[in-house]
């Protein structure tokens, strides 16, 4: 059995797999099994029992969500699966691997969590920008429905799924999963007020199940090889693999499928090699764009939803950004307070307007105009754009590097104020 | 009821409610933007955050926002908590960022919620020194002013124009902090609600265009409670007037008929009483050279028409005061209806039906509960504005019953929506044309008015067969929509029958009146809503004052004879009541002729005799909505010419207050009864003091005439009323419905509306809602037949039904400036196939049989083909003077300036 | 069609052409409601037109009978939907945190100089326009671009130069 299910048919030198290699290599043995009597509970039991936690970013217990979903003959018919592909956070480029790399794996993935939520019609929603993705999906699909996969009656199964494509017209906010409804149904993408959760009533109002893309392409390993097996693969209190990135200037910067629970230096010096020559590290951000800085003296924390929160921080994506001791950790911040104020929906206010002002004192301290009182406002914005203060995780998002940094990184704020300019330029 | 804790102190609230509304409804300031009462929360603006405790153990709380979590039992929260307290002061640090510093010039200064909300929120330092962000304003119409630097993005605006009022031409664009509210481009704002866009947005981006242009601050606009007199719903307004000229007119806060808002007509169609034509002098033509009457002559003229027997013809559009001086003037018997003939019959029957214990007329918040409802054939949307706009709320109590059944609060308003998506409660519509409320209904009939009422009496007959059947040929082809409909109706909580008079089809009212009828056989108890629709402000009031015999036609007749020498037309012109042929010949036999009136019209112009009279702003007067309430209505500032209430004239000009008037109505007049209620209750008033109409920050009182005499002048005496020119006195806080404007400690805005309601939406403390005349009769009666004759249309010709307008076909808001800009030119509607086959073309002039004025063809995709829907415009043609059947010719004439510019409906097939 | 007589603002719909209305057709059997289709058909108008002029704009909300107003508050929400023309070829730079740390603020420099336009500006010959994308999920090899459908990765300035005079020789695109 394999120790890599999520990346073992990937080899980014070669085409994916066409559906016989991957039906060689284990791939639509679920379906195979739903097609051979197991019920939608038995998967929903086998999904919760494995403890998989969403890897988009929050980490909800995959099956306690799809639970949620109301079954029976009073509540609507009509469900929605749908696929979070819009990958957009900064840092973040695991899911583009995944489809670019194996996307019968995602459409497995698809079936399996449809099937447990008994929904007939999944859209994956798809970062406009992943053309190739698009593609290669769009082929993978047609050989699922020529293969019976996909479409009525799946395998003789009973159950019908058709699985869309829907390509996004652009907008990070459109990853947050109501938001991305909003979006499906064609309108401005605002996020909605939960509750009511999507699971009660999501698309066009119906029950509705978000998943990410690496989340699901868990599924198939779980139903082929068994919970055990599952289990298996961790090194710590978390199960199951994941995809983990580095970026910035370490010396092989990628993207690797790892057990969770790996100490992050593992991950740093053993897979990305460590930092280039001449450098060294100054922190990284452990998940992407929205997760608060940690420091080079908390390296040997394992690779754990837990033990980086303890830290203060989140493994969300686990796609790491690396900051050297060459690089401006003023710019760096900066650089992602332009990217949250722009991408800010417009909604609620703290965010609409919070965050272009940080934005623009970012902008005075690049430019040697920083001073005391914006420094004062930078760190109020991390209270006032916190966690339960926005209607959505967005700004709370800007808010994980922006206190981090300001924490960590107190004496280039002031070397800014004080040589009313950016020490790094020179 | 739940008990919750706010800042330590208990409170009984209503766990279906939000903690705002309950706080709010609590009497205590927490400030918030994006919430508005009869909008339910959406959690934008994050102004309203309380912390919130999960037990009494719990020291630390979180901030949640009030307008977003339910007022659970046990909930434990505070507001003047330190950290909720300075986060709602960043809120409106944020919110000002870009806001500019345009207070001084900025119309919404002084009633502003932005600037209440920034003072309580506690933000009184600007910190941001980047730059700001700038907006492009847009061109919105002759209505209101766009000025987008101003806006805070609370998404009120697109919430009411799209969400609430149905409207499709304004939408939030952009995004982050370039959000923008406007059109797709410049251009007029379509909805007929628009208006409501200035009290609804928190700041002022949406201003009253013509209120700016000759601009005051509210604090120094006279006002007093008044009642709207564009149509027979009786919407309360608060208008204001500053030297000697109304500014503007707002809305006036009432549970239970407008709520918050008000039409377009309503809002903008007042400043004909600032009009340079109103009539100003007592007039009369003396050897055919007309001269202003001296006091003298006046006095003999008046005399002379009070002992010479002569006919009185009254007015819908007059109060009840100055129609029953006028019927005591000439005596029970010489009073005639100022109705056309077929008008005159249907609000008879009307009057009749509403005594009938079947039956119920629902006001506009029972409206707005409907779940089931037919209307026959009132093109509401022109006729009783807004009624319209409760029907667009009524629609929704589908989706409210459905998050009912998901366990989604009511007022979390975006869930609500998303859940229920397009379902909606059944809304019937038959109709002759299109209509702006098609988009809502589940089914639209578009048919002759022979199929339609048939159709009305068949969905009676299959509620109970006891009612009468219908013509079977007619309702072919409807059988499975009239027992869909019936099904609907019967499976409803609270139906709803809809007709009314403007369609000029009787029948349609006892079809109707069948339907309702029906209902309550079949469900017993409770009286089912039947709403029966009069056009004016008060037709009801005439209805009920006039003999049933004493219909125009015969008045016109007995003129004509040569019977009578003398006649007085009250604020009437007969020549929108009846052909004007027979108009003429009546006239042109009588020696003298009294018409009062406002302005000039046709008749003024017959007149031997013209006595100028107030406008609904300038009298205190009573007058009588379609539902038999009757309202009284302030006077808000005088007339400085010699114009006087009618009323007064036809007492001899003799010195008379307004009370003793509306007590003689009362007790002399059948039905009128309860009229005296209205008065205010002089124990009420605080030591007898009167309720100023100006505000107690009035300013440049002294100043005024400070270019003749820089003495200050004496405060005019007002000796009639409980209410003063005045800011002495004392306001009325005691009873709201008193109020000159709405202002309560820290709210300056209208939101102040808060502090004088019982709890949020509810009713005002204390406050009056009018009193409803109609007494019911013991015994209900009996099914109705069907009466009406319907012409037969012959090849080539087309069968007339009149279409109204809303800017247009009310005959006074028709003479304000803004109004005109929104008025179409006379068109008449025709399917495309009837414009193929009389070889027209849209927006051809064509001549109609047998009238002068030309009309405009305006091809509609949706026309019944045989029907052609006349719209008559102002007066341009007399809709008495219309065949029942028409053909068309082609006429030389140019179109009028107008056009069809102002039509905004959905069929139109071509742009022109 | 029917329009609406005063929403006229002296713009007139132009006529979709038959493809666009067959890609827009296609799409009504995917969505269950026009509000869904009315985004696809902005960017099936922007794909056969490279971007959406307001006389598309209409004419996609005559076609599908939405309002105008709503599908302008759409069209200009999300990043993709250009209501302005933009060049023959689209480069979407990003420069969010990786790219930014690899140095793509230079490149961005060095672009301005040989194209002699910023951000959101089509050069002279109507050949490039430059709009900042967030981060184009391909940090580990950043900086990063894509040129119409065309990822570029691990840029340079050589790269670019490269990259600029290849669509110029007009062999860019599949
Ligand atoms: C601003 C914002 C952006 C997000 N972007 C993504 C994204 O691109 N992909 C994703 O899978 N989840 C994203 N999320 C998280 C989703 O809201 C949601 O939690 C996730 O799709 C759930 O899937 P999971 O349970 O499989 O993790 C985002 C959340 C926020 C607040
Ligand atoms: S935090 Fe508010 S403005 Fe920001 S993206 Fe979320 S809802 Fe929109
Ligand atoms: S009023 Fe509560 S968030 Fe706006």
């Amino acid at each position: 059995m394999v120790d890599n299910p999520l990346t073992k048919n990937i080899d980014m030198s070669r085409p994916p797999l066409e559906i016989a290699a991957y039906e060689a290599a284990d791939g639509y043995q679920s379906v195979r099994l739903i097609a051979k009597g197991l019920s939608p509970e038995d998967v929903l039991q086998q999904v919760k029992d494995s403890g998989l936690k969403g890897r988009g970013g929050a980490g909800f217990p995959t099956g306690l969500k799809w639970s949620f979903v109301p079954q029976g003959d009073d509540t609507p018919q009509q469900k929605y699966l749908v696929v979070n592909a819009d990958e957009m956070e900064p840092g973040t480029f695991k899911d583009r691997l995944l489809m670019e790399g194996d996307p019968h794996l995602l459409i497995e993935g698809v079936i399996i969590a449809a099937y447990a939520i008994r929904a007939s019609k999944a859209y994956i929603f798809l970062r406009g920008e992943y053309v190739a993705s698009e593609r290669l999906l769009r082929h993978a699909i047609d050989e699922a429905v020529a293969s019976g996969f996909l479409g009525n009656n799946i395998l003789g199964s009973g159950f019908d799924l058709e699985l869309i494509v829907h390509t996004s017209a652009g907008r990070y906010i459109c990853g947050e999963e109501t938001a991305l409804l909003n979006a499906l149904e064609g309108k401005r993408a605002i996020p909605r007020a939960k509750p009511p959760f999507p699971q009660v009533s999501g698309l066009w109002g119906k029950p509705t199940i978000v998943n990410n893309v690496e989340t699901l392409c868990n599924l198939p390993g779980i139903l082929t090889y068994g919970v055990d097996w599952y289990h298996g693969l961790t090194k710590g209190s978390d199960h199951g693999t994941k995809l983990f990135g580095v970026s910035g200037r370490v010396k092989t910067p990628g993207c690797w499928e790892l057990p969770l629970g790996l100490p992050i230096r593992e991950l740093l010096e053993d897979y990305a090699g460590g930092m280039q020559d001449g450098l060294a590290l100054r922190g990284f951000l452990p998940g992407g764009g929205s997760t608060d800085f940690m420091l080079p003296e908390h390296l040997d924390t394992a690779l754990d939803y837990d033990e980086i929160a303890k830290l203060g921080s989140r493994l969300a994506t686990g796609t790491m950004i690396v900051l050297d001791d060459k690089t401006c950790p003023v710019g760096m911040v900066g650089n992602l307070m332009k990217f949250f104020a722009k991408e800010s929906c417009g909604f609620c206010t703290p965010c609409r307007d919070g965050l272009p002002w940080v934005e623009d004192i970012f902008r005075d301290f690049e430019a040697g105009r920083g001073n005391e009182k914006d420094l004062q406002i930078l760190h109020d914005h991390v209270d006032y754009l916190g966690p339960g203060r926005t209607f959505c995780a967005l700004a709370p998002g800007a808010t994980a590097p922006l206190g981090s940094g300001l924490k960590y990184f107190k004496e280039d704020f002031e070397r800014h104020i004080k040589e009313q300019c950016c020490p790094y330029k020179h | 009821m739940a008990k919750i804790v706010i800042d330590g102190v208990s409170y009984e609230v209503d766990p279906n409610n939000n903690l705002l509304q309950e706080c709010l409804s609590q009497g205590l300031d927490l400030p918030y933007f994006c919430w508005h009462p009869c909008m339910g929360s959406v959690g934008a603006c994050r102004q309203c955050a309380v912390k919130q405790y999960l037990d009494a153990d719990d020291k630390d709380g979180t901030l949640v926002m009030a307008c977003m979590t339910p007022a659970s039992d046990g909930a434990i929260i505070s507001i003047e908590d330190e950290q909720a307290r300075s986060f709602r002061a960043d809120v409106i640090e944020s919110l000002m960022i870009s806001h500019p510093h345009d207070c001084p010039v900025c119309e919404e200064g002084g009633e502003c919620h932005l600037q209440d909300m920034t003072l309580m929120s506690g933000h009184n330092y600007r910190r941001y020194d980047k730059k700001k962000v700038t907006h492009r304003n847009q061109y919105l119409g002759p209505f209101i002013n766009h000025e987008m630097n101003r806006c805070i993005a609370c998404y009120r605006c697109v919430r009411y124009y799209d969400d609430y009022a149905g409207g499709t031409d304004l939408s939030a664009q952009a995004s982050h902090h370039h959000v923008y509210f406007g059109r797709q481009a410049d251009g007029v704002l379509e909805s007929e609600f628009s208006g409501n866009l200035v009290e609804v947005c928190p700041t002022g981006v949406f201003t009253d265009k013509g209120f700016s242009k000759h601009y005051v601050r509210k604090w120094d606009l006279q006002s007093a409670p008044s009642v709207c007199v564009g149509c027979a719903v009786g919407c309360n307004t608060t208008p204001g007037e500053r030297y000697g000229s109304l500014r503007r007119l707002v809305n006036r806060y009432n549970s239970e008929i407008n709520g918050y808002f008000l039409c377009d007509r309503g809002r903008f169609g007042f400043d004909y009483v600032n009009s340079e034509q109103r009539l100003k002098e007592p007039v009369r033509l003396l050897d055919s050279e007309s001269r202003t009457l001296s006091s003298e002559e006046l006095a003999a003229t008046l005399a002379e028409f009070s002992s010479s027997r002569a006919i009185g013809i009254g007015s819908p559009r007059a109060s009840n005061e100055s129609n029953f001086m006028l019927r005591c003037l000439v005596g029970d018997e010489n009073f005639y209806s100022g109705f056309s003939d077929t008008e005159h019959g249907a609000v008879q029957s009307i009057i009749e039906l509403a005594a009938d214990p079947a039956f119920h007329c629902p006001s506009i918040s029972e409206i707005e509960q409907a779940d089931a409802v037919v209307i026959l054939s009132e093109d509401v949307t022109n006729t009783a504005p807004r009624l319209a706009l409760a029907l667009r709320q009524s629609v929704r109590n589908k989706a409210l019953s459905l998050a009912e059944d998901c366990h989604i609060p009511q007022w979390q308003d975006a869930a609500v929506r998303e859940l229920a998506q397009q379902q909606r409660s059944p809304l019937c519509i038959l109709s002759s044309y299109a209509t702006r409320l098609d988009d809502v209904a589940s089914d639209t009939v578009i048919e002759s008015p022979r199929v339609l009422s048939a159709i009305g009496f068949a969905i009676a007959n299959k509620i109970s067969a006891t009612a009468a059947s219908s013509d079977g040929g007619a309702t072919e082809g409807y059988g499975e929509l009239i027992a869909r409909v019936a099904a609907q109706l019967m499976a409803a909580k609270r139906p709803l029958v809809i007709a009314g008079t403007t369609a000029g089809d009787t029948d349609l009212i006892r079809a109707a009146a069948n339907i309702a009828r029906a209902l309550q056989e079949k469900r017993g108890e409770k009286p089912v809503d039947l709403c029966l629709l009069v056009p004016e402000v008060n037709s009801m009031g005439l209805g009920m004052l006039v003999n049933k015999e004493n219909t125009l036609g015969r008045a016109l007749e007995k003129l004509s004879s040569g019977a009578v020498s003398h006649a007085v037309v009250l604020e009437n012109d007969l020549y929108r009541r009846a052909d004007s042929g027979v108009v003429d010949a009546a006239l042109s036999r009588l020696d003298n002729l009294m018409v009062l009136d406002l302005l000039d019209t046709p008749t003024t112009a017959k007149a031997s005799v013209v006595l100028p009279t107030t406008a609904f702003s300038e009298h205190e007067a009573t007058y009588v909505n379609y539902e038999g309430r009757a309202q009284l209505s302030f006077q808000v500032h005088r007339n400085h010419s010699a114009a006087k209430p009618a009323w007064r004239w036809l007492n001899g000009d003799q010195e008379c207050d307004v009370e003793t008037m509306v007590n003689r109505c009362s007790s002399e007049a059948k039905g009128f009864d309860k009229l005296g209620q209205l008065l205010p209750d002089p124990a009420q008033f605080v030591a007898g003091m009167k309720i100023p109409r100006q505000s107690q920050r009035y300013s440049g009182r002294t100043a005024i005439k400070a270019n003749l005499n820089v003495h200050e002048p004496k405060q005019a005496v007002d000796s009639e009323s409980v209410m003063a020119f005045s800011m002495e006195g004392i306001s009325a806080q005691k009873d709201a419905a008193f109020m000159a404007s709405s202002w309560a400690p820290q709210w300056n805005s209208n939101q102040s509306i808060s502090k004088f309601q019982e709890e949020i939406n509810g009713k005002l403390k204390q406050g009056h809602t009018g009193t409803l005349l109609i007494k019911k009769l013991a015994d209900s009666g009996a099914y109705l037949q069907a009466e009406s004759a319907y012409p037969d249309v012959s090849k080539g010709s087309l069968e007339v039904v009149l279409a109204q307008q809303i800017f247009g076909s009310d005959e006074l808001s028709a003479r304000s400036n803004s109004i005109q800009e929104r008025m179409t030119d006379p068109y008449i509607g025709i399917s495309p196939a009837d414009a193929q086959a009389q070889g027209v073309q849209h927006g051809d002039m064509v001549s109609l049989d047998g009238i002068d004025a030309p009309v405009v063809v305006c091809i509609r995709s949706k026309m019944r083909t045989g029907v052609a829907a006349i719209y008559c415009g102002n007066g341009e043609i007399n809709p008495h003077a219309l065949p029942e059947t028409i053909s068309l010719g082609k006429s030389e004439s140019a179109m009028g300036e107008r056009g069809i510019r102002g039509l905004i409906i959905s069929d139109v097939l071509e742009d022109y | 069609m029917s329009k609406q007589l005063i929403a006229s603002s002296g713009q007139r719909a132009r006529q979709l052409t038959a493809a666009e209305i067959a890609d827009i057709d296609h799409e009504m059997g995917i969505y269950p409601d026009k509000q869904a289709v009315g985004l696809e058909a902005l960017k099936i108008v922007q794909k056969h037109q490279g971007w959406v002029s307001d006389e598309s704009l209409l004419a996609i909300a005559g076609y599908l009978n939405l309002p105008a107003a709503e599908l302008e508050g759409v069209a200009t929400f999300f990043n993709l939907i250009y209501r302005q023309p933009v060049g023959r070829n689209v480069m979407l730079f990003c420069d969010s945190v990786s790219c930014w740390i690899m140095g793509c603020e230079g490149l961005k420099a060095h672009i301005k100089e040989t194209l002699d336009i910023d951000f959101g500006e089509t050069s002279a010959e109507g050949d490039f326009t430059l709009i900042p994308v967030p981060c184009l999920g391909d940090c580990d090899r950043a900086p990063v671009m894509m040129v119409g459908e065309d990822l570029h990765r691990n840029l340079t300035t050589e790269k670019i130069d490269e990259i600029i005079s290849h669509y110029r020789r007009g062999e860019g695109g599949e």
